[in-house]
């Protein structure tokens, strides 16, 4: 009897002290927040070092594209505990450096001697600074991200469709260098039989409910001539949203929308060009960088079939691509900013650095992306860098949201809708965004 | 009977809690005993209202919670009510809650009339026809959106076969001009079911003696429908009208799977814009001011409509 008493007493404390022992480890689990798709089965894996490394327990809270800026803004703004990390979009910088939902990591890097000149410039700008081109650090460049294009190297290569195209057109096909080759050969390809199957020209991003045609429409403005702003006097958006050179690209993207986009491809983003691409119904597709690995890899249309090509340039020569990625924060409701900004020192690590790049993600870090084996390293890499040196991005101020939301409505009613020109949607749209900047006080 | 039950129950009240009960009024227990609910009911629906009213007149933003609130009076109704694209959600709501009642009434009555009749095996094709009410609107805009799929939909292919056209031609969801029909046809497949429910309801309480009597009267079926029929359910079809009415005009969760609002801004309901002001462009202000003219208008409408179904009940 006394023997089982102790026996059971003796269990009993082992249970309690396992329990103790657990939650102590729990209480400094970290939880990131991200959105869920490859990168970030990525950083699961990768993260597993970090727990080796430190006793840290990661905890993961990923969000589908979709909902992923309403569900996280939603998390910051009520001041939520749930995310100690966050690796928040590029436009959210802004208001979350403003709104204090971020740590400032000055003197964390300079403590650490963690130096955003060690970082690709582009990155740098777009997902850690706040105010634009200041000092002041709110993230780490996390996943670089750019958008480009892949194309079908197996179909551009059939001798068949060569002769084809260039009796046609007069030149050889091949990746486009300008935005009018890249129509071209969208017409060519547009419900053309290949292998027995109806294909379509080309994937482009429609998409209405976050951010889609915007993030596809400024691609091709960019290179067209579009600028936000008057550079020498900021906010001053006459004549620079709606220039000529702006109204002559929107047109032109609806003419590619119009003429060479799968049927029903009138709500597509990330996912959607995927789909298309994988499926084989388009020759050419616009996506995020990210979707690369994934694509390379795939038994259909992966491998030796899989081009890669950067944004074409535009009528003028002038050649720019629409940013995508975001920087790591930690932030500030979090009661674990120790153990986060562990992680973040960790995260900068060169070694880290490279095998996130071997993963399937994005390095920003000089050192990994400069390397001469780079872009040798994957097929892609090479259009990954030249795309990261043209990057341009959307609006990052506090009132990115109706800023964005006002250009997914104009581009949405003029280019998939075919409601009035793109003069009168460029002329909304500085109306629409003058009223966000003046109801914020800045003009 | 009652007050035997009460006496009991008083019998079995103990002493002191008796003692304490004694000196409260009927009138003071029964607020006693419904204050609970009252307390919930503030909190969750009269305090949100008032506070967005509030809200309504003010500049805040969620998003912004450490920004200076300021009072801007009027400001957001005014702006709402000169705002363009404002009208024209307005006109979207107008057109489909219009179309899919009109389309819901018919049919459903219809269908209920038919169903009224007693035939072989019709406990089946009622629950059948039940069948697409009790699914969840997620599932049903989702399967709905695959149906409508130019390239693989079955819906395309139905129509191509009939129609002859090709079914990439044929994109429900991408047409300016079919994708308010897209999510009308669904809201309709959908809901048509609970208009047949209650109109159904209205045909099985007209007492069989009246037709005995319009048979004896040699009335016809169709001036029996016209005499009987329809004015006796006229009520139950008002209310389902109603009903269906009120969900309409707030109708968020189809028109979100299905077309987002798009293309364009071609189906974007009421609803969907006041989500987008609310919690994309996180003007708190102005959507609950935006929200507070809805309320107003669907309060409105509902009262007037109310009063001319008693107005009908009395008849």
């Amino acid at each position: 009897m006394k023997s089982s008493l102790k026996l059971a007493l003796g269990l009993a404390s082992a249970i309690a002290a396992s329990t103790a022992v657990s939650n102590a480890a729990h209480a400094e689990d970290l939880t990131l927040c991200w959105a869920a798709w490859d990168p970030a089965n990525a950083l699961v894996e990768l993260s597993k070092d970090f727990t080796k490394e430190t006793g840290i327990g990661m905890k993961f809270e990923f969000v589908p594209w979709t909902n992923y800026a309403d569900r996280f803004l939603n998390e910051l703004n009520s001041h939520g505990k749930l995310c100690d990390l966050i690796i928040g979009d590029s436009q959210w910088i802004g208001g979350a450096a403003e709104n204090g939902h971020y740590v400032k990591l000055n003197d964390f890097f300079d403590k650490e001697k963690i130096s955003m000149d060690d970082f690709v410039p582009a990155t740098v700008v777009g997902y850690s600074e706040w105010p634009k081109n200041t000092p002041n650090y709110w993230a780490l460049p996390a996943m670089g991200d750019v958008v480009g294009w892949t194309y079908r190297k197996d179909w551009f290569s059939k001798p068949e469709l060569q002769k084809e195209f260039k009796e046609k057109y007069g030149w050889d096909l091949g990746p486009p260098a300008t935005f009018d080759q890249l129509k071209q050969i969208a017409e060519f390809f547009q419900k053309r039989q290949i292998d027995g199957k109806t294909v379509y020209g080309a994937s482009i991003y429609t998409e209405r409910g976050s951010e889609g045609i915007t993030m596809g429409a400024m691609d091709v403005l960019y290179s067209y001539g579009f600028q936000y702003e008057n550079p020498k006097k900021p906010y001053e958006m006459e004549g620079f949203v709606n220039s000529e050179k702006s109204v002559k690209g929107l047109e032109f993207y609806k003419a590619l929308y119009d003429c060479c986009t799968p049927p029903g491809a009138s709500n597509s983003y990330m996912g959607e060009g995927v789909d298309a691409f994988k499926s084989g119904q388009v020759a050419m597709h616009m996506n995020f960088a990210f979707t690369w690995p994934g694509l390379q890899k795939d038994e259909n249309v992966g491998g030796d079939k899989i081009g890669y090509f950067v944004n074409p340039k535009g009528p003028d020569g002038d050649q720019f691509a629409q940013l995508g990625g975001q920087g790591i924060s930690v932030v500030s409701y979090s009661d674990k900013h120790e153990s986060a900004l562990k992680y973040i020192k960790w995260f900068a690590n060169k070694d880290v650095q490279a095998k996130w790049w071997s993963l399937g993600g994005y390095s920003c870090l000089n050192a990994v992306v400069k390397d001469p084996k780079f872009p040798a390293s994957q097929p892609y890499a090479q259009a990954f860098l030249d795309s990261m040196a043209i990057v341009k991005d959307f609006w990052a101020e506090p009132s990115y949201a109706p800023l964005l939301q006002a250009s997914q409505k104009r581009f949405h009613d003029y280019v998939v809708a075919g409601q009035g020109s793109a003069k009168d949607a460029l002329d909304g749209l500085v109306k629409d965004w003058t009223q966000v900047f003046q109801d914020d006080g800045k003009m | 009977m009652l007050n035997r039950t009460a006496e009991n129950v008083a019998r079995a009240t103990p002493e002191p809690l008796a003692r304490k009960v004694r000196g409260i009024s009927d009138k003071g227990l029964a607020w006693l005993f419904i204050s609970p609910t009252i307390l919930l009911l503030l909190a969750i629906n009269i305090f949100p209202l008032f506070w967005a009213i509030y809200l309504s007149f003010t500049n805040f933003r969620a998003n912004r919670p450490n920004e200076v609130v300021k009072n801007l009076g009027f400001a957001n109704y005014q702006r709402i009510l000169g705002d363009q694209d404002i009208w024209i959600a307005m006109q979207t709501t107008a057109h489909f809650v219009f179309w899919t009642i009109l389309l819901q009434t018919l049919i459903g009555f219809t269908l209920a009339w038919l169903i009224d009749r007693k035939f072989r095996g019709h406990a089946f094709w009622t629950t059948l026809i039940l069948v697409p009410m009790m699914l969840s609107p997620a599932v049903v805009g989702n399967f709905w959106r695959f149906l409508y799929e130019p390239q693989i939909g079955l819906f395309s292919y139905v129509i191509s076969f009939v129609s002859g056209i090709p079914p990439t031609s044929i994109q429900m969801l991408s047409n300016v001009s079919l994708a308010p029909w897209s999510i009308i046809i669904v809201d309709t497949w959908m809901w048509t079911p609970y208009v047949m429910l209650i109109c159904l309801a209205g045909l099985r309480s007209i007492p069989e003696y009246i037709y005995e009597a319009a048979e004896v009267d040699r009335a016809s079926n169709w001036r029996q429908f016209w005499s009987i029929t329809l004015p006796m359910a006229l009520p139950f079809i008002m209310l389902a009208v109603l009903f269906r009415g009120i969900e309409n005009f707030k109708m968020f969760d189809m028109v979100n799977l299905l077309t987002g609002g798009g293309p364009g801004s071609t189906t974007e309901v009421a609803s969907i814009t006041l989500k987008r002001q609310a919690f994309e462009s996180w003007r708190t202000g102005y959507s609950s001011a935006f929200a507070i003219i809805l309320f107003v208008a669907v309060f409105g409408l509902a009262n007037i409509y109310v009063k001319a179904l008693n107005k009908v009940k009395q008849r």
